[in-house]
C-alpha cells in the first residue's frame, strides 16, 4: 500500500527559460553531484572503512539544492543528522567531508563529529547536531544574533518532520516570531521517521505548515522534489524577512528513498511498501529537472555528459584523498577542551 | 547485519557454554521476557517509546512485543521525549506502570524536567500520597562514530538526584531479574544498558524472578584489590583481572548492579580483606559514579584502606566520533590492569 502519494504537478507548467541557462545548470550540476557522492558513499560504505553512521538524503537533493541557491555565502545554515545534501548544497568542502566520513585528521571537524556533524563555516553550513530539534533553537539564536549586529544574514535550518514533535521547534518559532527575527525553518518531510510513519506521531490529517502558520510564521508547504519550487519558496521568504515580516517555514515534502541509516533501502523490513519508494522515484528530483530542462531545450546531453565526467574525476579525487590521509594521533583528543 | 551491528558482535566474548548452566539466552532476549512477563502479569504495564514497535524493536528487546499485547499496551510515541517522559509520570501517579523505552540516554538529558524536576520528587513532595511506578530504560552507546551524542553515560548526572532509583545490569541474568524488580519498584527507576552487552549470552531462568534492586555481587573472589563498577566496563576489569593472576594478583570484582540505592557493605566487606579500592565506571570520571564511591569508602573504611584509592572512568572530554580518536578516549583492559597493578606494587 502507497501511503503517501506524491500531490505536486512536476514541471508542468514552468517555464523554466525564465532564468538563465547557466543558473539552471548549477541547480541540475548541484543536485546530480549530492546524488552521485551519496551513492559512492552508499557503494563503499560496505568496504567497512567509513565507521561512521550515514544518514542518505537520496531523494531529498531539491530542498537543499533550491534553498542554499537562493541564500548567499554568508547566510547561515544549520542542520541534523541527515546533514550530507545541506552541507554540499551551501558549498562546503567535498574533500573534508568524505575525510570526516572516514574519522580523518583532515576531515572537516577534524574525526570528532562523523557523518552527522558535518561543518564548513567559510561556506557558511555552521554546523549541525543529531539529537532531534536540538539544532532549531540554536539556529534561532543565530538569527537573533544577526538581528541584534544589524547584519543582513539569513539563517537557515533544517530538520525532518520528527522535529515537528519537539517542544523546541515550537519555542523557537514563537520566539522568532516574536522577534520577527530572519530566520527560514526548513522542515524536509519524508514522512517517516526511523521507521515511524507520521501516523503513529502525528493526528491523522495534521498539516505541519498550518502549524507553525499558527505560530504567527509565514508558512509554505512545497514540493521539494522540484527545484524550482523550491528556490522560489525560499526567494519569497528572502524577501519577507527583508522587507521587516520575520521568520518564514518551508514544509518542504520530498521521499527517502533510503533507509533511515546506513546503505540500501529497508523497506523490506515492512514498515513501508517498496511500492512506495518506486512510487516516489517515478519523481526523482534530479532526472525531473534533467527532463524538463531537455524538453525545454535548456540541457544538452552533451553537457550533461560532461557535467557526469566532471563529478566522477571529483568524486574519484575526494576519496582517493580521504582514504590517504593520516588518522588523528593522541594529542589531537585532548584539543578545545575549552576556547582560548 | 549493519556494519555497526557487526562491530558490537566482535566486541563480545562468549562463553564457552556448559550444558549443566541450564537455559541460555543473549541479553536482548532475557530483556525481552522480562517486558512479555510483565506485560502477561498486570494488565497496568504499558511500554512505549519510539520505534518499540517496529521490526528492529528497540534492538530486539522489544522484538515480538506488538504481535503478542494491544496495541495500547505497546506504542510508539512522537519525538517528544520531555512531553512523553511527564504523560508517563502522570499515568504513573494513577495507576499505571509505563516502560518508557529510549534508545539512548543522551535523549534522556531532554527530559530532566520531568524526571528531576517531577518524577523523582512527586512521592516526596505531597507526603507519600502518589507514587510514580514507572521504567525508563537507555541503552549506552559506543562506537561506529557514535560520537558526543549518541555516547553518553550519564548516570551520573542523575545519581545525586533523591527519590530515583538507578540501574546498570551487565549479565543477561541481572538484565531480566532487574527489570522485573523495577517494574515491580513502586518508583521512578532508570535503568541503563550497554549496546556492547547486548549480544552476551548467559544463563536466564525462565519465568518470573527478581534481582534486588541494591544489591551487588562477587564476580570474581581475590586478596590484593577491590574493583568496583557495573555494566560494560566490568567485562574489561575481568579480562583485566584474569589476565594478572600469573603475576599472582587477584581481585575482588564487585558488580554493583544497581548505582543507587547502592551497596556500600558489599564494597565494605570486601576492602576490610583487601585494603585496595579500584573504582571503574563507564561514564565521565569527573564527579562522577567513582567519585562518590571514592568518598564513601574514605568516609566510612578508611581505617581498611592501605593504598590511596583509584577511579578509572572517561577523560573529561566529550566522545570523538571517529574510532582512532575513540581508542585514546576509552579505558580498556590494558589500562585497568596496569593500575592494577600499581596499586599492588
Ligand atoms: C532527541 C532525539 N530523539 C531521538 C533521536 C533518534 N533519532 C535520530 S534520527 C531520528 C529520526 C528523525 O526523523 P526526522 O526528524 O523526520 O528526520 P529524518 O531522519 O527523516 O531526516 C531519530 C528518532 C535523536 N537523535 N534525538
Amino acid at each position: 500500500m502507497i501511503r503517501f502519494h506524491y500531490q505536486g504537478q512536476g514541471y508542468y507548467n514552468i517555464d523554466l527559460s525564465t532564468y538563465e541557462q547557466a543558473f539552471l545548470h548549477n541547480l541540475y550540476y548541484a543536485m546530480l553531484r549530492i546524488r552521485r557522492i551519496e551513492e559512492e558513499i552508499e557503494r563503499r560504505y560496505c568496504e567497512d572503512e567509513m565507521k561512521t553512521p550515514i544518514h542518505l538524503v537520496i531523494g531529498q537533493e531539491a530542498t537543499s539544492v533550491g534553498s542554499c541557491a537562493a541564500l548567499k555565502t554568508d547566510d547561515r545554515i544549520y542542520a541534523t543528522h541527515r546533514t550530507h545534501g545541506n552541507y554540499l548544497a551551501k558549498g562546503g568542502d567535498l574533500k573534508a567531508m568524505i575525510s570526516e566520513l572516514y574519522c580523518r585528521a583532515n576531515g572537516c571537524v577534524a574525526s570528532r563529529g562523523g557523518s552527522m556533524h558535518l561543518l564548513d563555516k567559510k561556506a557558511g553550513m555552521d554546523g549541525s547536531s543529531a539529537i532531534v530539534g536540538g539544532i532549531i533553537p540554536i539556529a534561532t539564536g543565530s538569527a537573533l544574533a544577526a538581528q541584534l549586529q544589524s547584519s543582513d544574514c539569513i539563517t537557515g535550518v533544517f530538520f525532518g518532520d520528527g522535529a515537528t514533535e519537539e517542544g523546541a521547534l515550537w519555542e523557537s518559532l514563537n520566539f522568532a516570531a516574536l522577534k520577527k527575527l530572519p530566520v527560514i525553518y526548513f522542515c524536509e518531510n519524508n514522512f517517516y521517521s526511523v521507521c515511524s510513519p507520521l501516523k503513529n506521531r502525528e493526528p491523522a490529517g495534521t498539516r505541519i505548515d498550518k502549524k507553525a502558520d499558527a505560530f504567527g510564521v509565514n508558512a509554505e508547504q512545497v514540493d521539494a522534489t522540484n527545484v524550482i519550487k523550491v528556490y522560489e519558496a525560499t526567494l519569497r521568504a528572502i524577501l519577507r524577512i527583508n522587507s521587516g515580516a520575520g521568520p518564514a517555514f518551508l514544509e518542504c515534502i520530498a521521499y527517502r528513498w533510503r533507509g533511515h541509516s546506513g546503505a540500501g533501502d529497508d523497506s523490506h523490513t515492512g514498515y513501508r511498501d517498496p511500492k512506495e519508494v518506486l512510487h516516489w522515484e517515478t519523481v526523482c528530483p534530479v532526472a525531473t529537472f534533467y527532463n524538463a530542462l531537455i524538453d525545454q531545450g535548456l540541457l544538452h546531453e552533451n553537457q550533461a555528459r560532461r557535467m557526469e565526467e566532471m563529478i566522477n574525476a571529483e568524486i574519484k579525487e575526494a576519496f582517493a584523498y580521504a582514504i590517504n590521509s593520516p588518522n588523528p594521533v593522541y594529542e589531537d583528543l585532548n584539543k578545545f577542551a575549552y576556547s582560548d | 547485519m549493519p556494519w555497526s551491528e557487526a562491530m558490537i558482535k566482535s566486541q563480545t566474548k562468549l562463553p564457552a557454554s556448559d550444558p549443566s548452566k541450564g537455559r541460555v539466552l543473549n541479553y536482548t532476549a532475557a530483556l525481552n521476557e522480562a517486558l512479555t512477563l510483565a506485560l502477561e502479569l498486570d494488565p497496568n504495564i504499558f511500554v512505549l517509546g519510539q520505534g518499540v514497535d517496529d521490526s528492529s524493536g528497540m534492538f530486539g528487546v522489544t522484538k515480538g512485543l506488538p504481535d503478542k499485547f494491544d496495541s495500547q499496551r505497546v506504542f510508539d510515541t512522537p519525538l517528544s521525549e520531555d512531553g512523553m517522559m511527564g504523560v508517563c509520570v502522570g499515568a504513573a501517579m494513577n495507576g499505571m506502570r509505563p516502560v518508557y523505552l529510549h534508545n539512548r540516554p543522551d535523549f534522556l538529558l531532554l527530559t530532566f524536567n520531568q524526571l528531576v524536576n517531577h518524577a523523582s520528587k512527586m512521592h516526596w513532595m505531597d507526603s507519600g500520597q502518589t507514587s510514580v511506578p514507572m521504567v525508563v530504560w537507555a541503552a549506552i552507546g559506543r562506537g561506529w562514530g557514535s560520537g558526543s551524542q549518541h555516547s553518553q553515560a550519564i548516570q551520573s548526572l542523575l545519581m545525586p538526584v533523591p527519590g530515583l532509583k538507578i540501574v546498570m545490569p551487565s549479565t543477561p541474568y541481572d538484565a531480566k531479574g532487574l527489570m522485573l524488580a523495577a517494574i515491580a519498584d513502586n518508583n521512578p527507576v532508570l535503568i541503563f544498558e550497554h549496546r556492547w552487552l547486548m549480544k552476551q549470552q548467559g544463563e536466564v531462568p525462565e519465568g518470573i524472578y527478581y534481582v534486588p534492586i541494591g544489591k551487588g555481587v562477587y564476580r570474581r573472589r581475590g586478596d590484593d584489590v577491590t574493583v568496583v563498577g557495573t555494566s560494560h566496563i566490568l567485562t574489561l576489569a575481568l579480562e583485566a583481572v584474569d589476565g594478572l593472576g600469573d603475576q599472582g594478583i587477584t581481585a575482588d570484582v564487585i558488580d554493583l548492579r544497581t548505582l543507587k540505592p547502592l551497596d556500600e557493605n558489599i564494597i565494605f566487606e570486601s576492602l576490610s580483606k583487601t585494603g585496595r579500592l579500584l573504582v571503574i565506571d563507564t561514564g565521565w570520571q569527573m564527579s562522577g559514579v567513582c567519585a562518590e564511591i571514592a568518598c564513601l569508602a574514605a568516609e566510612k573504611a578508611f581505617h581498611s584502606l592501605k593504598a590511596p584509592i583509584r577511579r578509572i572512568g572517561l577523560p573529561d572530554l566529550p566522545t570523538p566520533a571517529g574510532f582512532t580518536l575513540e581508542q585514546f578516549y576509552y579505558p580498556n583492559a590494558k589500562n585497568i590492569s596496569a593500575v592494577i597493578q600499581k596499586m599492588c606494587q
